[in-house]
């Protein structure tokens, strides 16, 4: 009876959408109050509908309700109660049910938290949402729902979830990373509703900043999960394998990272306004387009595409409706948007300019090598893959002149920058940031190559010019210690953002070109030797798990005799679906992981396992949570607050110091 | 020229200038990077589509079964070898020194990527066996189309 009732509510949530597309966009256009005032009801109940729904589907996979199709297919009772709940996201139908639900959240969130907009915009904003949300309601119900029955022949047990899956990584990844994917559908909304009102001016850009801030911190942590994911569980120590799926969420992050700093000019200077409209739509775009590679099926295996085409073709129809018909709309008002300002060309504009130029076009190269391959394969050429070494290459060239511009661009004034006022801050940026490079690389580099040199340098420029700005900023009236409290948490937000991404580079860098990977034969009773680790493998012992069984490797590792870690490195096999699965032995350091991986069991007793040292991996998740702690700060703001005091007076003030300052 | 014009134009040949060098830079790293996909078959008899061989020193993917008996290790190291073959006549000879993926088998499809070393052999520097028992990947699935009798055990047991 639950899963009927669930899957009423979810169609009464499909008709509370529509009703939410349809009455506010009424209301607005005969101005008849009721009809504008009913958006926000309407979305509540929405939200309420499909909140039911959602938690009736969790409720089954708990309480191991088999006769649901999907959960005999992707749980079973032996799983511990965290995986079985997490199961709700393991597959198709339920991700995309997590995907509306997190959508009417996002919609319930507009709803309440903006009462000091025009309530006609409010309505505007919640239509779109509306709209988005029936769309994928239409697509859940008609093409994959989560609660269609195996009755009456229903399976005792349950097939199990995919192994690979049944990890903590897998509880909360998808969940941020649809998080940061649907946000976006907030800023979407914003720039569709502005582009129906005509009226694109500073206060829109300022409405949208922080939802879309919050939907790209999001992001940034759902993908920094996703690397950290793959790196312990996919048994081969890599952390971005330029994977199509990988590339699906990276491409809004990189449009996203645009539409954050375009929207920042847009807001402070009132120029760029319809590059921003446009960024705006294009991340959620690339959400969309991400999830139609995904789920669609048309990446996996063009036959999965083949076998089921409704849901292929429901995703392709709804993307193309969207994409073509913002893009239609913006084509016919984006004329009207005028931008006010004017700036020189060495202004901090063009900076801002330069970061959007570069990062659209490190999208343009994903999205190249993402596509280029299903064109290839559908115009009859064969299939081909596009390697590593390309997206590698591409994005080593564009970091180099994004990092030199990054470190430069929050020194330049807006409008007009005298270029001699810099000659002094630049070299002495430049002299500091190569006497850390070179004691750093002295410090932990065994030896050196051209791009660990350059790297490190990036990194390096980057920190030095954050630090220099903030001091320069903060001595700019006051004393440095009573001047750096002054400093607006937006200022904080941008200064960790960009030290995040230092932060990256300088992992990306010491990874990269100083890893050391061993895959050898090892016998118990063996050991091997290398940059002052010596491991030793000890014992295996059988293992027992929940739901599955298999063979454990126990190593002793010593560092210049002294021993500093054991590590104990799985071998699983799932009992239900025969299938095995490497659990990495990692021992984690801020300056370097050891990391163990047992292959297989040779003929002759002995193991193939695979020994890696990684300096400096933590650095690249340590990044993007630096980064996304400063977005939070961000929002947090005193300008985003709701205080109606705030509301005229703040922005003019801090506006004004941020012109003045900068 | 007046100046406005004169910026005007500078900004856009600049522009024009650096769009055409980063294209220009990205069809050379694509031309360089784009590993073409092969069955045994295709290897030792050209490709289907266009009937062109790989040359000797070409990186690309090949996908097929693991030929039943055909995996040898050497007991010393990790180096391994085995054949790949398809449904056609193809059968190559794949060498790898490395750990193979977990779910490889014999008479399982998978995916190596190396570089043609002769006219039937490869030597590999990654090798793919997908961690879906159920999912082929569409390539190695096709070469593979007709060969119902090869399955491997546990499929055979469901």
């Amino acid at each position: 009876m639950l899963p009927e009732i669930g899957q009423f509510t979810l169609i009464l949530a499909c008709v509370l959408s529509f009703l939410q597309m349809v009455y506010p966009l009424y209301g607005v256009q005969t101005g008849h109050q009721g009809a504008i005032r009913s958006a926000r009801i309407l979305t509540i109940l929405q939200f309420i509908a499909v909140a039911f729904s959602f938690a009736i589907l969790a409720y089954s996979f708990l309480i191991n309700d088999f006769t649901i199709g999907y959960i005999a297919t992707n749980s079973n009772s032996a799983m511990p109660w965290y995986f079985r709940l997490s199961a709700v996201w393991g597959a198709h139908e339920g991700s995309l049910l997590l995907w509306v639900f997190l959508l009417s959240g996002w919609s319930i969130a507009v709803a309440l938290m903006s009462k000091r907009l025009p309530i006609e915009s409010v309505a505007r904003v919640l239509a779109v949402l509306g709209l988005l949300s029936f769309g994928f309601y239409l697509f859940v119900i008609l093409t994959s729902n989560p609660f269609e029955r195996t009755l009456p022949y229903f399976p005792i047990d349950g097939r199990d979830l995919n192994p690979l899956l049944q990890d903590f990584g897998l509880v909360i990844h998808p969940p941020m990373l649809y998080m940061g994917y649907v946000g976006f559908s907030v800023a979407f909304a914003f720039a569709i509703a502005a582009l129906l009102e005509g009226r694109l001016d500073s206060a829109w850009a300022k409405w949208s900043r922080p939802w879309t801030m919050a939907a790209w911190v999001f992001l940034t942590v759902g993908i920094a999960l996703g690397s950290w994911w793959a790196y312990y569980e996919l048994g081969w120590g890599g952390w971005w394998f330029w994977d199509p799926v990988e590339n699906a969420s990276f491409m809004p992050w990189l449009a996203g990272t645009a539409l954050i700093h375009s929207l920042a000019v847009s807001e402070k200077r009132g120029v760029f306004k319809s590059w921003t409209v446009l960024l705006a739509l294009s991340a959620f775009s690339l959400s969309l387009l991400g999830t139609f590679l995904v789920r669609s099926g048309v990446l996996v295996s063009v036959h999965a595409f083949a076998s089921d085409p409704t849901r292929g073709l429901f995703i392709l129809g709804f993307l193309v409706l969207v994409i073509g018909g913002s893009l239609l709309l913006y084509a016919i008002q984006a004329s009207k948007v005028k931008s006010r300002g004017r700036y020189e060309l060495a202004s901090r504009e063009s900076m801002l300019l330069i970061n959007n130029i570069l990062l659209i076009a490190a999208l343009i190269v994903v999205l190249l090598g993402t596509l280029l391959p299903l064109v290839h394969k559908e115009i009859g050429l064969g299939s081909i893959s596009i390697g590593e070494p390309f997206f590698n290459r591409m994005f080593t060239i564009l970091i180099v002149p994004f990092s030199l511009f990054l470190g430069v661009g929050s020194l330049f004034r807006w409008k007009r920058q005298q270029l001699n006022d810099l000659k002094k801050p630049l070299s002495l940026i430049l002299i500091l940031s190569v006497l850390s490079t070179i004691a750093f690389l002295f410090v932990f580099a065994p030896f050196l190559t051209w791009l660990a040199v350059l790297g490190t340098f990036l990194g390096f420029w980057i920190i030095v010019a954050v630090v220099y700005e903030i001091y320069l900023r903060s001595t700019h009236r006051h004393a440095f210690s009573k001047g750096v409290m002054k400093l607006g948490n937006s200022h904080w937000a941008m200064s960790l953002g960009h030290l995040g991404l230092a932060v990256i580079i300088i992992g990306i860098t010491m990874t990269q070109n100083f890893s050391i990977e061993k895959d050898i034969k090892l016998a118990v009773g063996d050991h091997i030797t290398f940059e002052h680790y010596d491991f030793h493998f000890d014992q295996v012992k059988p293992l027992n798990g929940p739901n599955y069984t298999g063979t454990v490797g126990i190593f002793t590792v010593k560092q210049d005799q002294k021993q500093i870690a054991v590590m104990k490195a799985e071998k699983r096999l799932y009992t239900v679906q025969r299938m095995p699965m490497t659990e990495a032995a990692i021992d984690a350091g801020i300056t370097r992981d050891l990391y163990i991986a047992m292959g297989e069991q040779l003929p002759d007793g002995a193991w193939a396992v695979r020994i890696y040292y990684k300096p400096f991996i933590r650095w690249i998740w340590l990044g993007p949570l630096i980064m996304a702690f400063g977005g939070i700060l961000m929002m947090c703001d005193r300008r985003y607050r709701s205080k109606k005091e705030n509301a005229d007076q703040d922005p003019m003030t801090t506006d004004k110091e941020g012109t003045e300052n900068a | 020229m007046n100046p406005r014009r004169k910026k005007r134009l500078l900004i856009t040949s600049s522009l024009i200038a650096g769009l055409s060098l980063a294209i220009g830079l990205t069809l050379y790293a694509l031309q360089q990077n784009i590993d073409l996909f092969y069955t045994p078959n295709e290897i030792l008899n050209g490709k289907n589509e266009t009937g062109e061989k790989p040359e000797i020193g070409q990186r690309l993917r090949i996908g097929g079964m693991v030929l039943n008996g055909s995996v040898q290790r050497n007991p010393e190291s990790l180096k391994v070898s085995f054949d790949l073959i398809d449904n056609k006549a193809g059968q190559v000879t794949v060498y790898f020194d490395g750990i193979l993926p977990d779910l490889f088998r014999e008479g399982q499809g998978i995916v190596a990527q190396g570089v043609l070393k002769s006219e039937n052999s490869i030597e590999a520097f990654e090798v793919l066996a997908k961690h879906d028992e159920e999912y082929m990947p569409p390539e190695v699935a096709e070469a593979l189309k007709g060969m119902e009798h090869l399955k491997t055990e546990s499929e055979l047991a469901k």
